[in-house]
């Protein structure tokens, strides 16, 4: 993979913040125009993380490459190449939406008819139309969440980093902030550096990160991480226990049926295969992202339970 | 440019779209003039005639007029410091709401961020004390008006001195400020104590020895004597119209801190506005200074 394919570049990185060891050697990459998913508990180091990229956190040592450029000698630069959506929105309540992205457009040196000619074309994106004259307090949670998003887009960056961005969202607003955002990407070759607690958002992204304790538990695309990490289960439904036992394997009795663990889709095909007449009604369940998560961590993501 | 403009704008909106930050700017202002209304004025009255000679007839008018400049050139000179306190901590509400990582993230340098925070400061007190002003030179017609066009002009000369005195003050003490409980805090002691240090709550001269010698260092107090003594020009010259000896007036200015003294030699208005101009000049090298250093992490 050639440096100009990577839009960040981690090696070696670590902070601590008096004992505490938040980031622990950590080293990946992110792939241009790439959806990235970063995954951990709370605590394991994702915002630490987040902020060196931001250049708002010092590292303590390793480096952090941005497009190309060190973080460390071009921080300013690099900051035009990122934008952040965070967890709690960082707009004005008090102001409106036209006037928050106004501010932060400036902070940018977007003024004036450049400033116009962007907010309409954001206004068009995330159809802001309708409540962009209206403080973004009284917003609701979807409408405030597509005006940090566009907010975090109003210097058109190369690299968008969502921290959580549907936290607290309904389906609905969700899967529309999803569909945009995936629209850019795909269209405008934006790269997506996301943390997220909904394992389906995880789910489709291309490559996935999982952190504990400051350094990666385990790292792959959604399909490497749940061969590597996860069993797929074949459910039987209409059988008598004898009808299971004769299969041969272990299993575990569910609410309508029987279960079996099994390697490999490979696995189940010769299974049902050689014992057709039991398999009379069943399927097989891939095992999930929150299995995945599970079974790296030992922990549940968004429970943050043992 | 245009991004400071737009910043010192925004900034000037939030204090203005924030109810409580507007009340509580207005509340010194506010408090003063119950203060003075409940028994303060009465007390400067009484004692201002107690200290005129028995022979000498004075009119009521000059008394009233002499009280009222008192009472407003008290008021302002507390109001346009304390009101910068109120009004800079938009850049505390700023760190204390999130606001401020939303900047950090973005390419603006650091000192342009607090630059905003100060110009905003400046003119939304200077919006809210020349309105003060006006108040005062209305109620100061009501009482007994003695000014000239000069000193009105002088008076909103001093006000923006004040001003940017107070916004330079604030600015470097609100800088590490980060919660809300730490802005109450420093909002109510400076609402509190500036008056009194400063001599408006009660003159300076009334104070002892050993105090008036630790606040003659204190630049605010010439601040406030160079209010007085451009609100009170006027009702001095009356009465040496009217015949009031020169020593009298003399002594009446003193009382009423017109005359300050430091290290045994009196300050004139011109050194005043000095010590306040070098003031705000090394306050404000200190601000450029911190908030040119890195933020803590």
């Amino acid at each position: 993979m050639s440096m100009q394919e990577n839009m960040i570049v981690i090696d070696h990185l670590n902070k601590s913040f008096g004992a505490v060891h938040a980031v622990n050697d950590l080293s990946f990459r992110v792939r241009k125009g790439e959806l990235f998913a970063f995954l951990g508990v709370n605590g394991a180091g994702k915002s630490t993380t987040i902020s060196m990229i931001c250049g708002q956190l010092a590292m303590d040592s390793g480096s952090i490459l941005v497009n190309g450029q060190d973080v460390k000698s071009e921080g300013h630069k690099m900051k035009e190449w990122i934008g952040v959506v965070f967890q709690d929105s960082a707009l004005d309540k008090p102001l409106t939406a036209r006037e928050n992205l106004k501010s932060r457009a400036a902070l940018y040196g977007i003024t004036g008819k450049a400033f116009e000619k962007r907010l309409q074309e954001l206004i068009s994106i995330f159809h802001l139309q309708e409540f962009i004259d209206r403080p973004v307090g009284k917003l609701s949670g979807g409408q405030r969440r597509r005006v940090d998003i566009a907010r975090a887009l109003i210097h058109k960056p190369k690299i968008l980093i969502l921290d959580e961005p549907t936290t607290g969202l309904d389906p609905q607003t969700r899967k529309m902030i999803w569909s945009i955002v995936e629209r850019l990407r795909v269209e405008e070759g934006l790269t997506v550096f996301l943390t997220t607690h909904y394992m389906e958002e995880a789910v489709s992204a291309d490559y996935v990160v999982i952190i504990d304790h400051g350094c990666i538990a385990a790292e792959g695309t959604p399909y490497e991480l749940k061969n590597r990490y996860v069993k797929d289960y074949l459910s039987i439904y209409g059988v008598t226990k004898e009808e299971v036992e004769s299969l041969g394997m272990g299993y575990e009795e569910i609410r309508d049926g029987y279960r079996i663990a099994i390697e490999t889709p490979l696995e189940a095909t010769h299974l049902i295969v050689k014992h057709a007449a039991v398999f009379r009604d069943y399927e097989i369940i891939k095992g999930g992202m929150d299995d995945v998560f599970l079974s790296v961590t030992g922990k549940k993501l968004g429970g943050e339970q043992q | 440019m245009k991004t400071l403009m737009i910043m010192i704008g925004r900034n000037r909106k939030l204090f203005f779209k924030d109810r409580g930050m507007l009340f509580s700017s207005m509340i010194t202002p506010v408090i003063l003039i119950v203060l003075y209304a409940t028994f303060l004025a009465k007390v400067y009255k009484d004692s201002f005639v107690s200290n005129i000679p028995e022979v000498m007839i004075i009119s009521d008018k000059l008394i009233n007029g002499t009280v009222a400049g008192q009472l407003a050139a008290a008021l302002l000179a507390v109001s346009c410091v304390t009101v910068t306190f109120c009004v800079n901590l938009t850049m505390v509400q700023d760190k204390a709401n999130g606001v401020r990582k939303d900047f950090n993230v973005s390419p603006v340098r650091k000192p342009m961020i607090y630059l905003g925070y100060f110009l905003a400061t400046v003119l939304n007190s200077l919006m809210v004390n020349l309105l003060a002003l006006l108040l005062c030179l209305f109620y100061i017609w009501m009482m007994g008006w003695y000014l000239t066009v000069m000193d009105v002009v002088l008076l909103v000369l001093d006000i923006m001195l004040l001003v940017i005195f107070g916004a330079v003050l604030s600015s470097i003490v609100c800088y590490p400020l980060k919660t809300q409980g730490q802005m109450s805090a420093v909002g109510t002691i400076v609402s509190a104590g500036y008056g009194f240090v400063c001599g408006a709550y009660m003159p300076i001269s009334n104070f002892g020895e050993g105090l008036q010698k630790a606040l003659s260092f204190f630049p605010g107090t010439y601040g406030t004597s160079l209010i007085k003594n451009h609100i009170l020009r006027g009702v001095f010259g009356e009465m040496q119209t009217q015949g009031f000896p020169e020593e009298v007036v003399h002594g009446i200015a003193k009382s009423l801190d017109c005359k300050p003294v430091f290290r045994g030699t009196v300050v004139v208005p011109n050194t005043m506005i000095l010590i306040m101009l070098g003031t705000i000049v090394v306050l404000g090298g200190i601000y450029l200074l911190i908030t040119a250093l890195p933020e803590r992490e």
